[in-house]
């Protein structure tokens, strides 16, 4: 585990909210040299906390309307191994998300889809068919918003 | 609105590799630097491509916990979702909201550095959250997928 400035915070911040921009334009923010913002950066990424970029899209425009998350109890634990249906499960192209949780549910799935039709689709065809599936709740996307967390 | 199939192309390398420099993805996608670089300034003005983001791998800063935390809302106060949404926005250790047509109204996702932490956030922080009427939690064990990619 790392320990973090106030300046790492603050580039971390930055890149939550924008990762296309240049160590140079970050750093003239923050009052940093181009030199020293940039071996911050790399310093955030080979410690893991900056795990990774992900492009925002607009969904709906691309044809994607509808978002869903499912929570799936698996029926016959024990039988099926967990591996099987993790492996089925995240090829699906259509889910985007498996979480392995604790609780009411086994798994945590984010499902995208064209629209409600093509999501009853994918959860007959695909979902309903994995191996050891049990019950399944469905609650559809309205609206999502990310917060900075605990940041300073 | 209409992407065509050198769009989806386009779209679908950087998806895969946001951090790929123009050129790179140009080539993978089959298309001339110029023209790549158009599509992608012309994605941008139509709001298609809204930018990029970086994702923080909350558990490499030492929050080892996370928790899935879904609420059942009190509706027969008309303000219940937006007293309860800003009054979430105000816990730190909130990282996401959402809203749904289900079962489940809300979910938060939230981080704790251990679970004597979540125990305090949850008594002390989430359980003084207004119009709860019902809630679960479900705890993070393993992220087996998680992209944002769409089947374009």
């Amino acid at each position: 585990m790392i320990a973090l400035d106030d300046l790492d915070r603050a580039i971390l911040r930055a890149l939550v909210e924008d990762a296309s921009q240049s160590a140079g334009a970050l750093g003239r923010a923050l009052g940093l040299s181009q030199p020293a913002c940039w071996r911050r950066i790399r310093r955030l990424e080979e410690a893991g906390v900056i795990a990774g970029r992900r492009l925002d899209l607009d969904q709906a425009a691309l044809g994607f309307g509808v978002t869903v998350f499912l929570g799936i109890k698996l029926a016959t634990r024990g039988r099926v191994s967990l591996e099987d249906f993790e492996r089925a499960v995240t090829a699906i192209p259509e889910v985007q998300v498996v979480q392995h949780v604790l609780g009411r549910f086994d798994y945590r799935l984010r499902v995208t889809a064209r629209d409600i039709a093509d999501f009853e689709r994918v959860l007959r065809r695909r979902v309903m068919t994995l191996p050891g599936v049990g019950q399944v709740e469905a609650n559809v996307l309205l609206s999502e918003e990310r917060r900075p967390g605990p940041l300073g | 609105m209409q992407i065509d199939d050198a769009d989806r192309r386009l779209l679908r390398h950087l998806m895969a590799d946001p951090a790929l420099p123009t050129a790179e993805l140009a080539e993978r996608a089959g298309l001339t630097v110029a023209t790549c670089w158009r599509r992608l300034e012309r994605l941008k003005e139509r709001g298609i491509l809204r930018g990029e983001e970086a994702r923080i791998d909350w558990r490499a800063l030492g929050w080892e916990v996370e928790v899935s935390l879904r609420f059942t809302l009190d509706k027969t106060n008309p303000r219940a979702f937006d007293e309860f949404i800003s009054a979430a926005r105000e816990v730190p250790e909130v990282i996401e909201i959402q809203t749904f047509l289900g079962q489940t109204d809300l979910r938060l996702n939230m981080i704790a550095r251990d679970m004597q932490h979540y125990q305090e956030i949850y008594r002390e922080r989430i359980l003084a959250l207004p119009h709860i009427a019902d809630l679960d939690a479900l705890m993070l064990v393993a992220t087996i997928k998680e992209s944002a990619e769409l089947p374009l």
